[in-house]
């Protein structure tokens, strides 16, 4: 019994800490919660890439230097924290297709930050098929037809670069070098080698730039775009490909902006309703089951101490519906304690003494709670491999519930209650066993 | 128990109850939200007073929007549903809304769904919910391997089955009914509260079967011979409390996240709240009332 006080004053102590920690963590923002878009603001912005034109080995590599281009992009426009990651849908979207997903907290203006991706260009490389002149019109049939993609590509480049440089019969001309890095440099010096004579394609978005001849095999990795640029447009196009030039063309299939506002007021109401919540569930065990229901209560302020902390080390960003179902697993997760309780009630009628009716109350409501939460647990899971990310925060944070209720309720809830010793001999420790609104006395 | 007493009179309730949940279904229709088809949602929110309807969607028109609705939100927000925007709606999307500066709007949130998107959501949603009625119909068909006598397991699953049908109808009319008043759509959070609702429904149903196994173990055991409808009816009763207990906490805190919760989920928790109440009702007064129903009938054949 004392060894049991102890492990009970010990899951209090705890406890406590651990809310002290969390409250202590928020006040002074060392630890904040991590937030989705729908609740700190911002937007989300969500590519499809081209990547037709990249042999299957290459897709996975071209999606990487594609996500690093656009991280490199957003940092330079100084958003704070922003998400970049690729993402490939699978046959539920119609057809297979690769995904870029750019978060961006804080930035709420659509336009703005579509702007800040989109200019980006793509630079590619292709080789003019032997036989074929070079298309006089741009159009994406006729170029498709008459280039063939090469072995090198935008994710190869190093740096760019606006120099002069004296064209024949003109004084001197804008011109853009490219160094590629070290595995461009060895391909480029492939290509060039194998393919003398031949028409090399400097792609920019998609339009031929310039089309020169290879005359000799270039193996210093660095190419030349001249395409009659002037000065300030050549500068805007090396400043461009420095920040970045895209490895496959994208196109923006979704948006989602939340203002920050919005995003504030959902918060303040979420936390708001969790507060109430908890203090009606706990109201209601409390008036209900009385010195059970004060345990349960307690449980509760332990299960909720326990997922915040998970929220924070797992972690778990958080949506309005992941809020939502932290407040509909409050109120799930005294079930466990109310079958329990139940249980405890009906072996006290059947005449127990007050320990034993805990224990086989226990043990006799275990397989119930079991079964009950695996079903969650079903639902949770699944939800968790289909949902949208929005889901997702949902289906975790309703799992988590699951499981740290499963644990709270056969553990601590346990614990308190035999530590207590009551005997359910005198008519005191019977009425605060027992339940209801109006009587001491145990029905049934 | 006066449930499996009188269980012909819930019979017909619930039948009253889910032909209303039908009949709102087939006159006001489930409409999917743009998470399904694509499109664009936007919440826009007047600093200086709304325009009036006619006035923005003149504005919207001459946008070159088409097949849009409007609908008023809070004091001051308009809501939009349309097609996904072109880069140039995109662009003027600001100007459009404050109908060329004349309104002050911010837009408080925009979505814009691809098509392709769209597909994938439903896909993944018709999945998601097919493989939760598997799961759920496995797990139910593991719960209850062993019993034997005098219902066989099968339609202890069946019935467990029957109530989430009605759960499902009766949340289903009940959002047909919302959304014709409040133009709710199905998007994906309306399915992962259904899924909600099946997880936690079937859990109410098995912790009533669960008794009723048990009590019919230890009547095997003592050799007493009990009528099934008294087993079912004590059964009931001794899982009455709970059952009501739990979906009461619940309901409390699905309640106040309804009222004072964020106003993102507030569709959401409705929801929740209707299917968890068609949850209890039918793991209490339907599945177990036509245990005993079956089992008499049976009895009568033989």
């Amino acid at each position: 019994m004392a060894q049991r006080r102890f492990l009970a004053f010990l899951i209090l102590a705890v406890g406590a800490a651990l809310g002290w920690y969390v409250y202590h963590a928020q006040i002074t923002a060392s630890k904040p919660f991590k937030l989705g878009l729908d609740l700190s603001g911002g937007t989300q912005l969500v590519y499809r890439a081209d990547t037709s034109a990249l042999q299957g080995g290459d897709v996975a590599s071209s999606m990487e230097a594609l996500r690093d281009t656009i991280e490199r992009r957003v940092n330079l426009f100084g958003v704070a924290e922003p998400i970049v990651q690729t993402e490939t849908a699978g046959a539920l979207a119609g057809a297979s297709e690769e995904r870029l997903i750019v978060e961006l907290p804080g930035v709420t203006d659509t336009q703005k930050a579509i702007e800040l991706i989109g200019q980006t260009p793509v630079l590619e490389f292709r080789l003019l098929k032997e036989g074929a002149t070079i298309p006089i019109d741009n159009s994406t049939t006729s170029l498709n037809a008459a280039f063939e993609v090469a072995a090198i590509t935008g994710k190869n480049l190093k740096s760019a670069e606006l120099q002069f440089q004296s064209g024949a019969g003109m004084a001197s001309e804008s011109v853009v070098v490219i160094n590629f890095d070290g595995e461009g440099t060895e391909l480029f010096a492939d290509l060039t080698r194998d393919n003398v004579g031949r028409n090399f394609g400097i792609f920019l978005d998609g339009v031929p730039i310039s089309v020169p001849v290879i005359r000799e095999a270039i193996p210093n990795g660095t190419a030349v775009i001249s395409g009659n640029f002037s000065p300030d447009l050549a500068k805007e196009l090396a400043r461009n490909l420095n920040y970045g030039a895209l490895p496959v063309p994208i196109e923006l299939i979704s948006t989602q902006t939340v203002s920050g506002t919005l995003g504030e007021k959902a918060v303040r109401d979420g936390i708001m309703a969790g507060f109430w919540g908890v203090i009606a569930v706990a109201l209601f065990m409390l008036i209900w089951y009385r010195l059970p229901g004060f345990i349960a209560a307690l449980a509760l302020s332990l299960y909720i101490v326990v997922n915040l902390i998970l929220f924070l080390y797992i972690p778990v960003t958080l949506t309005a519906a992941g809020i939502a179902a932290f407040i509909l697993s409050i109120g799930m997760a005294v079930d466990a304690n109310i079958l329990i309780f139940e249980r405890t009630r009906e072996e006290l009628a059947g005449g127990k003494n007050a320990q034993d009716a805990i224990r086989d109350g226990f043990s006799r409501a275990w397989l119930s709670i079991r079964d009950s939460n695996i079903s969650s647990m079903i639902t949770a899971v699944i939800l968790f491999m289909f949902g949208t990310s929005l889901i997702k925060g949902f289906a975790l944070v309703f799992g988590i519930g699951v499981l740290v209720s499963m644990l709270t309720a056969i553990t601590v809830s346990r614990t308190f209650l035999l530590a207590l010793g009551l005997d359910a001999k005198t008519g005191l420790s019977r009425f605060f066993l027992s339940s209801g609104f109006f009587s001491g006395s145990t029905k049934n | 128990m006066f449930i499996i007493k009188n269980r012909n009179i819930f019979f017909v309730l619930t039948s009253l109850v889910v032909a209303a949940a039908i009949a709102s279904i087939a006159v006001f229709g489930l409409h999917p939200s743009i998470d399904f088809t694509g499109g664009t949602l936007a919440q826009v929110t007047y600093t200086e007073g709304r325009p009036n309807p006619e006035a923005l969607q003149a504005s919207l028109d001459a946008a070159g929007f088409e097949g849009y609705s409007l609908r008023e939100a809070n004091t001051s927000d308009y809501i939009l549903r349309a097609q996904t925007l072109t880069p140039a709606q995109r662009d003027s999307l600001p100007n459009t809304l404050s109908i060329g500066g004349a309104n002050p709007a911010t837009v408080a949130s925009l979505t814009d769904i691809g098509p392709t998107i769209g597909v994938e959501l439903r896909n993944k949603s018709i999945l998601a919910i097919a493989l939760v009625l598997l799961c759920i119909m496995l797990f139910i068909a593991f719960a209850f391997r062993k019993v034997s006598k005098p219902v066989t397991s099968w339609i202890y699953g069946s019935m467990a089955i029957v109530g989430l049908v009605h759960n499902i109808i009766i949340t289903l009319g009940f959002f047909a009914l919302l959304g014709y008043l409040t133009g709710a759509q199905i998007d994906t959070l309306f399915v992962t509260a259904i899924l909600t609702v099946l997880g936690f429904s079937i859990h109410d149903t098995i912790v009533v079967f669960d008794r009723v196994r048990e009590n019919l173990a230890v009547n095997h055991e003592r050799n007493r011979k009990e009528d099934f409808a008294e087993t079912a009816g004590r059964s009931l009763g001794q899982t009455f409390v709970r059952s009501i207990n739990t979906s009461l906490t619940v309901l409390i805190t699905l309640a106040i996240l309804y009222w004072i919760g964020p106003e993102s989920t507030r569709d959401f928790s409705l929801t929740l709240l209707v299917g968890i109440i068609a949850g209890t009702y039918s793991s209490l007064f339907l599945a177990t009332p036509l245990l005993v129903t079956i089992e008499k009938a049976r009895g009568h054949k033989k």
